[in-house]
């Protein structure tokens, strides 16, 4: 505390022993607690591990717990094991979406690989207007998901469609392909959707690391006679392999748990031939409103991200190491 | 360079990226066309001989003018504006501080800590949106704007820290080392000296995050429910299609206009949302 001035006058000095400045002593002190490295960690993290907390983990074990119960809206269930599990599993829309889960994953993922490479390659080059080409190339990417896949849903139009009409016009087709009332046809027009959303994330990500590619390893290749695709095969895409994985890894997570391409373009139909795990759990959790097993539905998901997930990390740590 | 013969730059170079560019943009062209059509010219049948898919002669903005007063589309946009721009800041917030604590500080269990936000980072929406319903439902924000600018920094600020972690990591240590030999706080440093040089990266994060609030959908459509408390995705989806007709000129009326906010802050930013996307999947 400090002593009054000598001289000073009493009252003054008694104000002041009376009335602690705050503002002078506890930015102090706070800067001084701000010093120690550990304290402004666990400040400066604070509000994440808040927040990831309340509304990550907290609700990720409360699914845990849903799952094993038989909760409905409006009614508070008890615990039944695993009982939704069994009941899903036996389900045979639930085998179909399993399936198609996996299906739409591997083939979207094949062709946005592919196109996204080829389109990466192309960019890559020197053209008059390249900047306005690549900026627009990630347009399907930008847009809400929802309102691109409702412009594909009219192009699909089981009566209007403008894709029948082209193919008719071209002489193609003689009578209309039922685009979306029909399941398999449904599935490949959801990979289409799928594909032409993903691919510019793809084309875009796998370009950057395209031109951190030296030039002179190219121009050495192809003094030595390597044509075009052998200089591809062995130069471009061993160097280029680190972003792939992991590119793949993203495109993978997010197609695998995909909502809402499916719920606009088909909604799981016609007769739930369709419907991916996120879709199925939507509809049985929310829709029915049987919160247990939908939380056990979309919980099936689970092992499939925990493996790529656990692939990824082990790739950042030896990335890490080399 | 390599040198090559001209035909072979069609076949192999021009041909495809005409391909390319017109698959990606047809469908906004399509978007366009449909919503400018009049009704009558929309609905024409598909073999007739005046069907004239690619264009029309009577452009028209009924479509727009009814969704502007015929429905709340107008409280949609503000909705999702206001939404993705609160949820945005605050985990602009979040992320700044810790991806600097990550990148920068000494503790016990960061690397414990850096690697369970990786993995939220990889945790979709689709796996929690049952039980964050009723977490939602017992904090008592349901059909809120509140119930998603909480939830979208589950997604957004793993992302942001990740993003601009990377880039702290980046910025040089003596910078800060100078300024405390100076007298500055660690605090000081870090507020002064750190986070004005990390602007662009800031900015890459914030972009990317304002794009991905934009264009959510899932928790969008369980935690809200009353028609004017809606964002555009999921107003457009669940209102403008009556019974089972759809308006197709109103719908894509309304995909268009909420579409152009997001495309036109993308465009201005070009360079930054490219950053912030292939920064997204580097460490």
């Amino acid at each position: 505390m400090k002593k009054p001035i000598a001289g000073g006058a009493g009252s003054v000095a008694g104000l002041e022993v009376a009335l602690p400045h705050p503002r002078a002593t506890q930015p102090q002190r706070l800067t001084r607690f701000l010093e120690n490295e550990r304290a402004l960690a666990a400040i400066l993290l604070a509000p994440t591990v808040l927040i990831l907390g309340t509304f990550i983990a907290y609700p990720f074990i409360m699914g845990v717990w849903l799952s094993l119960s038989s909760t409905s809206v409006g009614n508070v269930g008890e615990f039944v094991g695993f009982k939704n599990f069994a009941k899903a599993w036996n389900d045979s829309i639930f085998r179909t979406a399993f399936g198609n889960t996996f299906y739409y994953t591997f083939w979207a993922t094949i062709f946005k690989l592919t196109l996204g490479m080829w389109l990466a390659l192309l960019l890559n080059r020197h053209f008059r207007g390249k900047r306005i080409v690549r900026a627009s190339m990630l347009l399907p990417f930008i847009v809400p998901t929802v309102l691109s896949t409702f412009a594909w849903r009219w192009m699909f139009d089981p009566t209007f469609s403008v894709l029948n009409w082209l193919l008719y016009k071209g002489g193609l087709i003689t009578t209309k392909l039922p685009f979306l009332s029909d399941g398999v046809y449904g599935m490949w027009c959801a990979i289409t959707v799928n594909t032409w959303r993903g691919m510019p994330f793809f084309a875009i990500t796998l370009l950057a690391g395209l031109q951190t590619i030296n030039p002179d390893l190219h121009e050495a290749a192809s003094l030595d006679g390597a044509n075009g695709w052998k200089r591809f095969w062995h130069v471009t895409w061993p160097l280029l392999k680190p972003v792939t994985v992991v590119v793949v890894v993203f495109s993978v997570i997010q197609t695998f748990s995909d909502f809402q391409l499916i719920y606009v373009l088909t909604g799981g139909g016609p007769a739930n031939s369709t419907h991916l795990l996120a879709t199925y759990a939507y509809q049985v959790g929310v829709a029915t409103g049987l919160l247990g097993e939908g939380a056990a539905i979309s919980l099936f998901m689970l092992p499939v991200l925990f493996v790529v997930v656990w692939l990824q990390l082990r790739y950042l740590r030896r990335m890490e190491g080399a | 360079m390599v040198i090559e013969r001209k035909w072979k730059t069609w076949v192999y170079f021009y041909i495809p990226l005409t391909v390319f560019v017109v698959g990606t943009l047809f469908p906004f062209y399509w978007m366009l066309i449909t919503a400018i059509r009049p009704d009558a010219e929309l609905y024409r049948s598909w073999r007739a001989a005046t069907n004239t898919p690619f264009w029309t002669l009577q452009p028209t903005l009924e479509h727009f003018r009814d969704l502007m007063a015929k429905t709340t589309f107008p409280h949609w946009l503000w909705n999702t504006l206001f939404i993705a721009v609160v949820s945005t800041a605050i985990s602009l917030f979040c992320g700044l501080l810790a991806g600097y604590a990550l990148a920068r500080l000494r503790f016990p269990m960061a690397g414990t800590l850096g690697t369970s936000i990786f993995v939220t980072y990889l945790v979709p929406p689709t796996l929690l949106f049952i039980p964050l319903a009723n977490i939602i439902r017992t904090f008592q924000v349901g059909d809120t704007p509140w119930a998603l600018i909480l939830t979208y920094p589950t997604f957004l600020i793993p992302f942001c820290t990740w993003l601009l972690m990377g880039y702290f990591k980046t910025i040089p240590k003596e910078l800060e080392e100078c300024a405390r030999i100076d007298g500055a706080t660690r605090f000081g440093a870090m507020v002064r000296i750190i986070f004005p040089i990390a602007v662009p990266g800031i900015l890459s994060a914030g972009i990317f995050a304002f794009t991905l609030s934009w264009n959510e959908f899932i928790y969008a459509l369980v935690f809200l429910s009353s028609p004017e408390k809606k964002t555009v995705p999921v107003g457009v989806v669940s209102e403008l299609i009556r019974g089972d007709i759809y308006f197709w000129g109103q719908l894509m009326a309304g995909a268009l206009l909420g579409s152009i906010p997001v495309a036109l802050v993308y465009s201005f930013f070009v360079e930054y949302y490219v950053t912030g996307l292939t920064g997204s999947v580097k460490g």
